[in-house]
């Protein structure tokens, strides 16, 4: 089958890559980028634990194909640290034990600093609706939705 | 001897009794004994036991010590998640 | 000097909290988990299921699949090892089938290829010709006269003779008279519980990479809770030498009992023999639906007697366990936990073990305990509001202590019941008012743990730091647990130890990490292996004073003489001691290996309030606390984690979650749209309290905490949910309908 060449960027850099029409963002982010950060789930949208940001916007990568990245920019957990500096929630899980296996880690990341830049302020209930679509099994999100509240009072202060 | 306590879907193979009395120092012994003492509860021993003594659940070691006045019961083996 | 570091007090690693070793790799996407793995050449599988719940295979055409462009290997059960018997016949048989599909998903034939969309196309280009058979997918219904029969010579030798051939194993137990202690009770309530399978839901499908030669040589990566079973397994069913075979055991994405067998593994590894290349295999979140291992559905009956002050006169309970196709649903698990936390005269419970056309059970937290404490702590519920009792009075009053006899025949060591229901008394949110429409229900819940065989090895590195390998995958911070006690024991930072997770062929054989018994067993073992370090420690340093080995003793990370007849000597540090220890006898090594038998059970008390819509039957579960006895807490944030998982998990099962099967034997909710686990929205913060009474088999008094977290929580919310709707729900998944068709049946009743 005929594949596509694509030109995106993924964490600020520039990437190219050939794709089967019907692959998606997921396949290539993993398969052709190795950007394994980003895990399959559940591959329909059901879990989160896929979620990448593209041009700002959070987005389940398994419900986008990988064609459609062209002339995009994309974020994955692979982005959020600074150099050697982790982001504030990148802390603040390792300190609450946000995670247990940390298979839900990265796409919760993504999905809670999206949160954070629109809603720097959020209420706990805010917190728990924005990340309904993230499955975590093994937490029972008591110490997630800790770990984000605590980080965006202190992100509020820092700024 | 010692007195072996079985569970009761154990007791028609040993003529209705509750507990059968063998000689054993060892849980391995022990399970030998029942094994050559009453050869109808080969099948039981063979799919699998967890052996209680005084209250510890023992697994799968054989060597663990058992004394006359010792508490021995006889469990299904153990499975966890 | 017979080194012995046990200690309930005077800690000073064990029960702080630090960060977790792995935290930076798992915040940061850098962990590598099953599907992380790549390989040169790899080939990508996939597998061909049977779309019937129960058929004869009468043939499967690979041809156009071979011939396809890509396709580097096909196998189906012909490429496996024959004349396996027993556990592995039944694991070979569930991995692929035979003669027969036996359920809806039941895997007949793979594919590797060079993409996995390759690999897909050429699974729908194989041709399977069936036959289809009657199947049976309840558990009442499979134990029916006139049910399918799904395998006949299946039962082994506990089943009484004269029952339906799907029951395929029995379990009686108890004590006392039953019949004359429901004589001496005022009230006897018998009732009739259901609960459906569900799914561990761990969010990381399983998934390998494998490769094998045709030398017989072979290596494996995969997310399990125990790699050096899924050596075992794979050798006998590829027919290799299992030392030939080595595993090695990615991150793991969850588990919770679900990833303690095989189901991909050796297909793996057969397309890899095949095609000679490595291959990778993921199942899809379909496939973990209908082809792993979910829990048993149960029917239950339960009884008991009670006078008027709460005295429990008699108990008695039946549990019937659909285990899918294959012999092994815990069926004694749930008879014995089900009256544990009662000190009874007469007690008697039954389990029975039925085949059915859905896949394998396979263990989840606690296997088959949960359902249990459903049925008994309901009935318990009821007897005590019949008979207006407080619900924590009373099972303090039958409650099991140390000395008084199980339900299932032995006396109880030193256990913590008492301690948890005391705790939930004095918590604040068990005297906290109820708004209207709300209602409270409290449950016990019992679980065994379990140690198993255990090898763990720890080296020390020249500058006093130590590298401590263990055999039990982290599946939630383990590396952190087992880091603290190596602390505790060699008297060195925290930080200054590194604990990695060994491959098969570095260490010897580690029991699957099941039973919760990573923190009991492993860490008993790093314990010793540390204490073994530690001796070697204090005999160099006693060559170098020149005085007896017994005259030297370790404290906080020095070699001390033991006292003015010792002689006076500058204490050693630990890094002094490896600095030279080339020169001084050579690398010093502690290791441990043995199976230790003092896992200590776990008792818990849970609290929950909810509250329930009558206008929709929706369910908010308002307010949670966990009271757990842990024995002693390595890293109480990691227990608290165990806890709230756990009541998390039991929350979903007691409200949502369920396996629907249609009529025609296929499962109708394989994604987690439609098999729906609770969401950060459905849930509340989740309290917990850590009770620590001592577990006289660990040097620190550990009990393993991962799974009695989900024992209560079924019960309790039945409690609270019954309590807030005014009427008994005795049916899991207590889902809106089924609210709403209990509200209505109580008005019109
Ligand atoms: S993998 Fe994309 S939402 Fe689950
Ligand atoms: S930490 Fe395991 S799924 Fe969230």
């Amino acid at each position: 089958m005929s594949k596509t060449h694509v030109t995106t960027k993924v964490n600020g850099d520039e990437v190219e890559f050939l794709c089967d029409p019907r692959e998606t963002l997921l396949d290539v982010l993993r398969d052709r980028l190795n950007l394994t950060g980003a895990k399959e789930g559940c591959g329909t949208g059901d879990c989160g634990a896929c979620s990448v940001t593209v041009d700002g916007r959070l987005v389940c990568s398994c419900l986008m194909l990988g064609v459609e990245a062209e002339g995009k920019e994309i974020g994955t957990v692979e982005g959020i640290a600074t150099g050697e500096e982790l982001h504030p929630l990148q802390r603040k899980f390792i300190e609450y034990a946000a995670l247990q296996c940390g298979i839900c880690t990265p796409g919760i990341l993504v999905a809670t600093k999206a949160l954070l830049e629109r809603t720097p302020d959020p209420t706990e209930e805010q917190v728990r609706y924005w990340l309904a679509g993230n499955l975590c099994r093994c937490t029972g999100y008591d110490k997630i939705i800790r770990a984000v509240m605590d980080t965006a009072a202190e992100m509020r202060e820092a700024s | 001897m010692v007195d072996v306590a079985l569970w009761s879907g154990l007791r028609p193979l040993v003529e209705g009794r509750d507990s059968v009395e063998v000689e054993g120092r060892t849980v391995g012994e022990i399970l030998n004994a029942l094994r050559r003492d009453y050869p109808a509860l080969g099948p039981t021993l063979d799919a699998g036991v967890s052996v209680v003594v005084d209250g510890r659940v023992i697994a799968s070691s054989l060597t663990e010590p058992v004394s006359p006045d010792s508490e021995v019961v006889l469990m299904m083996r153990l499975k966890g998640g | 000097m017979a080194l012995d570091s046990s200690k309930t007090t005077g800690f000073k690693y064990v029960g702080t909290r630090p960060d977790r070793p792995d935290g930076l790799d798992k915040v940061t996407g850098r962990a590598k988990f099953g599907a992380d793995a790549y390989a040169p050449g790899m080939l990508h599988a996939a597998i061909k299921r049977s779309p019937h719940a129960h058929a004869r295979i009468v043939k499967i055409d690979t041809s156009k699949a071979e011939a396809m462009e890509g396709v580097k290997a096909v196998v189906t059960r012909a490429d496996f090892a024959t004349g396996i018997e027993g556990e592995f016949g039944n694991i070979l048989e569930n991995v692929m089938a035979g003669e027969k599909a036996l359920y809806d998903g039941h895997a007949v034939a793979a594919v590797a290829a060079t993409s996995a969309l390759i690999a897909r196309d050429a699974v729908k280009a194989i041709e399977v010709e069936y036959e289809i058979l009657p199947h049976v997918t309840d558990v009442d219904a499979a134990m029916q006269a006139g049910a399918p029969v799904i395998r006949e010579g299946a039962a082994d030798s506990s089943v009484p003779e004269g029952l339906h051939p799907n029951i395929v194993r029995y379990y009686e137990s108890g004590h006392g008279d039953v019949e004359a202690g429901f004589a001496e009770a005022d009230l006897v309530i018998e009732d009739h519980f259901l609960t459906e399978a569900t799914h561990q839901g761990y969010i990381e499908p399983h998934a390998c990479l494998g490769t094998l030669g045709t030398d017989g040589k072979g290596e494996l990566w995969c997310c399990t809770q125990g790699h050096w079973y899924v050596q075992k397994v794979c050798a006998a069913l590829l027919d290799v030498e299992t030392s030939q075979l080595r595993v090695t055991a990615s991150e793991i994405g969850g588990g919770f009992g679900g990833k303690t067998t095989v189901f991909i593994e050796p297909v793996a590894l057969a397309l890899s023999r095949k095609a000679n290349r490595p291959v990778k295999l993921v199942m899809t979140r379909a496939e973990v639906f209908k082809a792993s291992g979910p829990t048993s559905s149960t029917s239950m009956d339960v009884r008991i007697g009670m006078k008027k002050d709460g005295t429990i006169t008699a108990a008695q309970g039946t549990f019937r366990l659909q285990g899918g196709a294959f012999p092994g649903a815990p069926c004694e698990m749930t008879a014995m936990c089900a009256f544990a936390p009662y000190d009874l005269k007469h007690v008697h419970q039954v389990g029975y073990d039925v085949m059915t056309n859905r896949p394998k059970q396979a263990a989840y937290r606690a296997p088959g305990s949960p359902m249990a404490a459903f049925a008994v702590e309901s009935v318990i519920d009821e007897l005590c509001n019949k008979l207006g009792l407080d619900p924590i009075d009373t099972r303090l009053k039958n409650a099991s202590r140390e000395g008084t006899r199980a339900s299932f025949g032995p006396k109880w060591p030193r256990i913590g019941l008492v301690e948890t229901l005391e705790a939930a008394k004095a918590h604040p949110h068990y005297s906290a008012p109820l708004k209207p429409g709300q209602g409270r229900g409290i449950s016990c819940g019992f679980w065994f743990n379990h140690g198993g065989e255990t090898a763990v090895s720890l080296a020390l590195s020249e500058d006093g730091s130590a590298q401590v390998a263990v055999g039990t995958p982290d599946i939630g911070g383990s590396r952190a647990s087992m880091a603290l006690m190596a602390a505790e024991v060699l008297g060195i930072p925290y930080e200054d130890i590194r604990v990695t997770i060994a491959d098969t062929a570095t260490l010897g054989y580690n029991e699957i990490s099941h039973g919760s018994r990573v923190t009991y067993a492993s860490g008993l073992a790093t314990i010793k292996a540390a204490e073994d370090a530690v001796q070697k420690l204090c005999a160099r340093a006693a060559a170098k004073w020149g005085i007896p080995e017994d005259a030297v003793y370790w404290e906080d990370g020095y070699a001390k003489p033991s006292g003015p007849n010792a002689g006076e000597f500058e204490p050693l540090h630990i890094g002094d001691i490896t600095a030279t220890m080339g020169a001084t006898g050579g690398p010093i090594c502690g290791h441990f290996e043995a199976t230790p038998e003092g896992a200590g059970v776990s008792f818990a008390t849970h609290i929950v309030d909810a509250e329930v819509d009558p206008e929709t039957g929706k369910t908010s579960v308002v307010r949670y606390t966990v009271v757990q006895d842990a024995g002693k807490a390595v890293h109480p944030t990691y227990v608290e984690g165990q806890f709230q998982g756990g009541a998390a998990q039991g929350i979903g099962w007691a409200l949502n979650e369920e396996y629907i099967y249609g009529e025609d034997g296929r499962l109708q909710n394989a994604g987690f749209l439609d098999y729906r686990i609770p969401v950060a929205s459905d849930l509340p913060m989740i309290d917990t309290v850590i009770v620590e009474v001592p577990n006289p088999g660990h040097p620190f008094g550990v009990r393993g905490v991962g799974e009695t977290s989900i024992c209560p929580p079924l019960a309790a919310i039945a409690n609270a949910v019954s309590a807030a709707a005014g009427v008994r729900m005795r049916q899991l998944p207590m889902r809106p309908s089924r609210i709403l068709e209990a509200l209505e049946s109580a008005v019109d009743g």
